[in-house]
């Protein structure tokens, strides 16, 4: 592992959290709901990009840039729980359930079709 | 290319340079955890557990201390939260992981993984937001 490779890391990750927080915004803005569907928007993309991305063979390092430091960077577990616990504070326990199994069941689907496509090629 | 972004559609820099910042060193070290243990579907991932629940507890802690404890910053939330802990955790990884699992019919441990990793996810969280919380607001 070289310097260089981490700092492509870095840098990388420093993009993919930028992205993260561009589309969530986005989302944000154009919807009027308290559901945080921009969070949701990227993780399900997130997660579509990095089941194809683990479905092609890629070497090491650039499975580690793309997959592990772009991907890993975009898609967000803390905000998904942050999300889901302040949901919950304010008694919407509805949306809060719903914001875990929606999350949960069309991330597994979108990960799977990845991965199929991504093993296609 | 920040420039743009912020003449374009009135984005902050400092915020956006912010989140860069976090997400790069968040994503550092989830990055050297993965590596110290390789993918492997019959085994509980505990690189991508492990940072996940750790930046859960964070993301409680920053940005309950940030709203609720210290005096607003323009730039502390998106450096920490957003950034930090938003490159230190992951969904995608654990949700290929976990499909990986289905496909080799380790499903009690699918299960177990993804139970687990939320509730250990909520709990950490409502700890890190309950322990600020305790702490007297200073005047």
């Amino acid at each position: 592992m070289t310097v260089a490779v981490w700092a492509g890391v870095l840098v990388i990750g420093g993009i993919g959290a930028v992205l993260r927080f561009l589309v969530d915004r986005t989302v944000s803005g154009r919807v009027a709901r308290p559901f945080p569907f921009g969070t949701l928007v990227v993780n399900l993309s997130g997660a579509l990009l990095l089941g194809f991305l683990s479905g092609l063979a890629l070497s090491p390092h650039f499975a580690l840039l793309a997959g592990t430091a772009f991907v890993g960077s975009y898609t967000t577990f803390s905000t998904w729980m942050l999300e889901t616990q302040r949901l919950g504070e304010e008694r919407q326990l509805w949306p809060a359930a719903a914001n875990i199994v929606v999350s949960l069941v069309l991330g597994l689907a979108a990960a799977w079709l990845g991965l199929w496509i991504g093993g296609r090629l | 290319m920040t420039a743009i972004l912020c003449l374009m559609f009135g984005y902050d820099g400092r915020e956006l340079t912010a989140v860069f910042v976090g997400g790069a060193l968040g994503t550092l070290a989830r990055a050297g955890f993965e590596t110290l243990a390789a993918p492997d579907p019959g085994r509980w991932p505990w690189p991508t557990f492990t940072v996940n629940i750790v930046g859960a507890f964070l993301v409680g802690y920053f940005t309950t201390r940030l709203l609720e404890r210290l005096p607003v910053s323009s730039y502390r939330r998106p450096l920490l939260g957003t950034g930090l802990c938003g490159g230190l955790t992951t969904f995608s990884t654990m949700q290929v992981e976990t499909v990986r699992m289905l496909e080799h019919q380790h499903y009690g441990l699918a299960i177990g993984y993804t139970s687990v990793s939320i509730v250990t996810g909520l709990l950490a969280l409502y700890i890190a937001t309950a322990l600020v919380r305790r702490v007297r607001v200073r005047r």
